[in-house]
């Protein structure tokens, strides 16, 4: 399956301090951690490479400070960086003129905020309709399709209500409302259920699976939520002090951790729901007795009641439906209670 | 590796505390020195003036004083009679400016007082006669149900219809019609600097020492220079008044627009706005509710200063309360002084409901156009009918003066019962405060030699803020010596040292006490709020009446208008105490008497400095005005300069005191700072 590149960004630095364009280019372009510090600059985000394929969830995993949220602001050019490309669609970003960019962003782009960011003044309709009304959209039309939009989200019969009246997860139904309203084609989501319970978290993210199998957008989704990275992400990169650790698909993150880093993160990480079938079973397909076929694609958790109660192993297909491989009960316990594969 | 870090401080940290023991103790010896030297100079300065047959050391050096107030007035009467932008002259300029304001404000006028009409003179016929006054009480009834509910319209009801039973109803509307003009130029011309030094960073820097200048020049000091300009009247207490109330809405701008989240800003940036949309859609209207501060704050202060204009020919309530003052007329100086606050009040409370206005009508299709809006339609209807009725019953137009209340005999009556049965008490107060407090500390300034003063100020500047404040407070201090201003600066230093002093004192056991329950503060809230409401001319009217004039009167006056931030802040300081503090305070076994006074007081303490700051700044713009009563320090001098026109000799001692007020802002901001930071606030 080949997709195209939605997002490109290649050798994004963002550099506070005093002149960081110099700064970098004193350094030959690739200052060290202790030049950074001699020089009593931040190096916000270093030498970041990024590419984002369309219709998949793209998830930037970082604890705070690690620059998640400044590299997501690069690659929708809300800051600067000191130095790199951000290609969307084949085209410079940070060559476009503020004209284009205005454009690019009204039509293109919908982004969702940590806190919201919702406008207290207007009503959740208002506000659902803001993108298309600085856009000279005309009332009834823009109205019309925030309704629509609000209803998606679930919020139908509020479309009234002013944001202080709201609680924490429906002004964020909100936001997602007036962030889709532009039928954007890349969607940013800034740690968008960060400040809610837990609970509600949970149902948000449900909803928000729910809502991309709907709409399949490009998605740059942050999260300092491992757990989250992993439940919602086709791919996750994993941030650190600036730098990309490693980007994979979550059960590569699991199975091979390229840094330590990465590996304190994944070990507290149930392998059983992350871990696929076809990682675990043996290849080829012996004639014998078998209990049935399931698809590669589950993962073990989702298989392992089946894959337990059945006397015989069972087929594991691939995307077209052949058969790969088998799996039996004992590789699916070793997963489930994390003793060591060999 | 925690390990090794935990031990490293152990070994270190009695060290530290050692080093800050001793810098404590210096920090102790230094002020202690200071203080004895000062009053040691102070205390002889005369004998060493007599013993050494050197002058120059109480007084300034005549023939050294800088003649800054000729050189000044000079300008002045140039830039009248003979400056020119080539084209047309700046006297031209100025009467343009003038037609300016005028033109909207005789409209106003008409609308409320005079009716429109044409023709000159006597043989001028009305064509529109004015609002009746039925018209004008619905009306602000109507805006304050507007702005919140139905409670808020009888209070503006009952004040607008006070004005009216009391016979101050034409006063009252001049007033009205000056601030009706003033706010819209003040608030919008506040919006659009603020916005301006909010985008353009160099023009904040430029406008930050303008403002406070503006804020710190007594009012009479630039009225002198306005009168020149604009000549006596309307026009020029109109430019006083905008240019006083002015500034805090610049700041309340500025500051309201950065606070603007940055989320909600980058969420407006992601939609597509443009530059202006951000502006105008975005960042303002989530800015609202703190731009509606700033707009009742300029409501507030161009009310009071309006009434101050009445001086160069505002008219209106001000005039009356100065013409009674005047004439010792008490009845009548309190009736008008009430309805200054019966106004004051109604403007305060519907400006105010109008930031925190939170109910909105939504757009119901199919209604009719009067239900829609009942409350336009209302006013409409009762415009209409009682202009209609107006013409036939004349009590519809105007209120009849027979049946006007007047009070004045009664509060005439009932000052002279207070005078003739209470005059020992009163004077034995009075007598005792100004042997043990006023006198005293009167004696303390006065004696301090020049020379002195501006070295001392230099070391208090150089010890709170570094070499910056050192240099800026010295040379502050040496222009009010070098203009041979030194001894009545020093009369203001001493009035505003004991003001602020009484009003601490005062002012902050209460706001404690309604920090602490929730019951004081509801009611000292009220009294503070109210207080602060006031113009400050109205203060003058009962001290002047129970203690005649002089430097007690003032101080009584000072420290009445200078109370509300003592106690504001130092509520807002024992409140804003995080409560696990206080817990852990419990837990650890404090009497509340220990609660208070070693976990509140030294948490509060930023808080409590930032009150002392603004009070000082209110006790100076106070003592300017009590300069009436008969003070002899530099509110005098300024005052002087009015009533004999003299333009430099105002603006200087108008500066002299902006330099002392910006001198003590920043000493004490220097001292809030250091306070934050020894606490971790910031």
């Amino acid at each position: 399956m080949t997709q195209r590149i939605k997002l490109d960004c290649r050798g994004i630095w963002k550099i506070y301090g005093d002149d960081p364009g110099g700064f970098l280019a004193r350094h030959g372009d690739k200052p060290s951690l202790g030049q950074f510090a001699q020089a009593g600059m931040v190096g916000a985000v270093r030498n970041t490479s990024v590419s984002v394929m369309e219709g998949e969830i793209f998830v930037i995993m970082g604890l705070s400070g690690s620059g998640k949220s400044t590299l997501v602001r690069c690659l929708s050019r809300l800051i600067e960086p000191t130095a790199g490309e951000v290609y969307f669609e084949g085209r410079n970003l940070l060559e476009m003129s503020e004209a284009e960019l205005i454009d690019l962003r009204r039509r293109k782009m919908g982004m969702v905020f940590q806190h919201f960011a919702l406008l207290p003044h207007l009503s959740v309709l208002e506000n659902a309709a803001f993108p298309l009304e600085i856009q000279g959209v005309d009332r009834r039309t823009r109205e019309a399709r925030a309704r629509e939009m609000i209803e998606t989200v679930g919020l139908q019969g509020r479309e009234d209500y002013y944001p202080r009246q709201l609680s924490g997860g429906q002004q964020q139904r909100v936001g997602i409302a007036r962030s889709l309203v532009v039928e954007p084609d890349l969607w940013f989501l800034d740690e968008p259920f960060s400040a809610l319970d837990p609970l509600i978290r949970r149902e948000m993210q449900d909803e928000f699976l729910r809502l991309q199998s709907l709409l399949h957008k490009t998605i740059v989704f942050i999260t300092h939520d491992f757990d989250e990275a992993i439940r919602l992400a086709d791919r996750i990169a994993v941030m650190k002090e600036g730098v990309i650790e490693q980007i994979a698909t979550p059960e590569e993150l699991v199975l091979h951790p390229a840094t330590a880093y990465v590996e304190d993160f994944t070990r507290h990480i149930p392998r059983a729901k992350v871990v696929r079938l076809h990682s675990i079973m043996s290849a080829g397909v012996p004639a014998a007795a078998y209990a049935g076929e399931l698809p590669g694609t589950m993962t073990v958790a989702e298989a392992a009641d089946q894959v337990e109660a059945a006397s015989a192993p069972f087929k594991v297909l691939d995307e077209a439906g052949v058969a790969m491989g088998t799996v039996a009960s004992r590789a699916v316990i070793d997963v489930m209670i994390g003793r060591t594969m060999t | 590796m925690s390990g090794t870090a935990g031990q490293g401080e152990a070994v270190s940290l009695p060290m530290p505390t050692q080093a800050q023991d001793k810098a404590r103790k210096r920090g102790w010896l230094f002020w202690l020195l200071l203080f004895v030297t000062t009053w040691g100079f102070s205390q002889w300065s005369f004998a060493l003036y007599k013993a050494l047959d050197a002058r120059w050391i109480i007084r300034f050096p005549k023939q050294y004083e800088l003649q800054l107030d000729t050189v000044i007035s000079r300008l002045m009467s140039w830039l009248v009679e003979e400056a020119s932008f080539g084209w047309f002259t700046f006297q031209q300029f100025t009467r343009f400016l003038s037609a300016l304001v005028e033109a909207p404000y005789d409209w106003v006028r008409s609308l409320l007082i005079d009716g429109f009409s044409t023709g000159i003179g006597q043989q001028a016929v009305q064509q529109v006669p004015p609002l009746s006054w039925i018209a004008v009480i619905v009306m602000a009834m109507a805006i304050a149900a507007y702005a919140r509910n139905a409670r808020l319209a009888l209070l503006a009801g009952g004040c607008f219809l006070y004005l009216a039973l009391f016979g101050q109803w034409e006063s009252a509307m001049v007033t009205l019609a000056s601030v009706a003009i003033a706010v819209p130029i003040g608030v919008g011309g506040g919006l659009l600097l603020g916005i301006l030094s909010y985008r353009v960073p160099v023009a904040e820097r430029i406008l930050r020492p303008l403002l406070d200048l503006m804020q710190t020049v007594p009012v009479f000091a630039y009225l002198v220079p306005i009168l020149f300009l604009f000549g006596f009247g309307p026009v020029s207490a109109l430019v006083a008044t905008v240019i006083y109330a002015m500034p805090p809405m610049v700041r309340v701008s500025t500051v309201a627009l950065k606070s603007v989240p940055e989320d909600i800003i980058e969420a407006g940036r992601m939609m597509g706005c443009t530059q202006r949309q951000l502006l105008w859609k975005v960042c303002i209207p989530t800015a609202m509710p703190s731009l509606m501060v700033g707009v009742n704050q300029v409501i507030m202060l161009s009310l009071n200063m309006v009434i101050i204009a009445s001086m160069i020919g505002a008219g209106g309530l001000g005039y009356d309360v100065l013409t009674a003052l005047r004439r010792l007329d008490i009845g009548g100086g309190i009736e008008a002084g009430l309805a200054i606050v019966v106004m004051a009040i109604a403007l305060d409370r519907v400006s105010q409901a109008f930031a925190t206005r939170n109910v909105r009508q939504r757009f119901i299709k199919g209604v009719p156009y009067h239900q829609r809006h009942p409350l336009l339609s209302t006013v409409l209807l009762v415009l209409l009918l009682t202009t209609v009725l107006g013409q036939f019953l004349p009590f519809v137009q105007s209120y009849p003066d027979d049946y006007t209340l007047s009070t004045s005999r009664y509060w005439a009556a009932g000052m002279e019962w207070i005078n003739v049965n209470f005059f020992d008490q009163l004077e034995a107060v009075k007598t005792v405060l100004l042997t043990v407090l006023l006198l005293p500390v009167k004696r303390f300034f006065g004696g301090i030699p020049w020379a002195w003063g501006i070295i001392a100020m230099g070391l208090i500047g150089w010890r709170i803020g570094g070499w910056r404040l050192a240099l800026m407070c010295t040379l502050m201090t040496f222009f009010l010596a070098w203009n041979g201003l030194w001894a009545k600066s020093m009369v203001t230093v001493y009035l505003c040292a004991v003001s602020v002093l009484l009003a601490s004192v005062i002012g902050i056991p209460l706001g404690v006490w309604a920090g602490q329950s929730a019951r004081a503060n509801s009611i000292i809230g009220t009294v503070i709020d109210t207080l602060q409401t006031l113009p400050s001319f109205v203060y003058l009217i009962p001290v002047v009446m129970l203690f005649r004039v002089g430097d007690f009167s003032a101080m009584i006056a000072v420290v009445l208008y200078a109370l509300a931030p003592a106690v504001r802040y130092a509520a807002h300081g024992i409140r804003s105490i995080d409560t696990e503090m206080i817990e852990a305070g419990k837990v650890s076994g404090c009497t509340s008497r220990q609660l208070l006074w070693r976990i509140k007081f030294p948490l509060a303490t930023p808080s409590l400095l930032l009150g002392l700051n603004q009070t000082i700044m209110l006790a100076l713009s106070m003592l300017v005005i009590t300069a009436l009563v008969g003070t002899r320090d530099l509110g005098q001098e300024v005052y002087i300069a009015l009533t004999k026109a003299n333009t430099g000799q105002g603006i200087i001692a108008g500066l002299s005191v902006a330099f002392i007020a910006i001198m003590a802002d920043r000493i004490v901001a220097a001292l809030a700072r250091r306070s934050q930071q020894r606490l971790g606030l910031e």
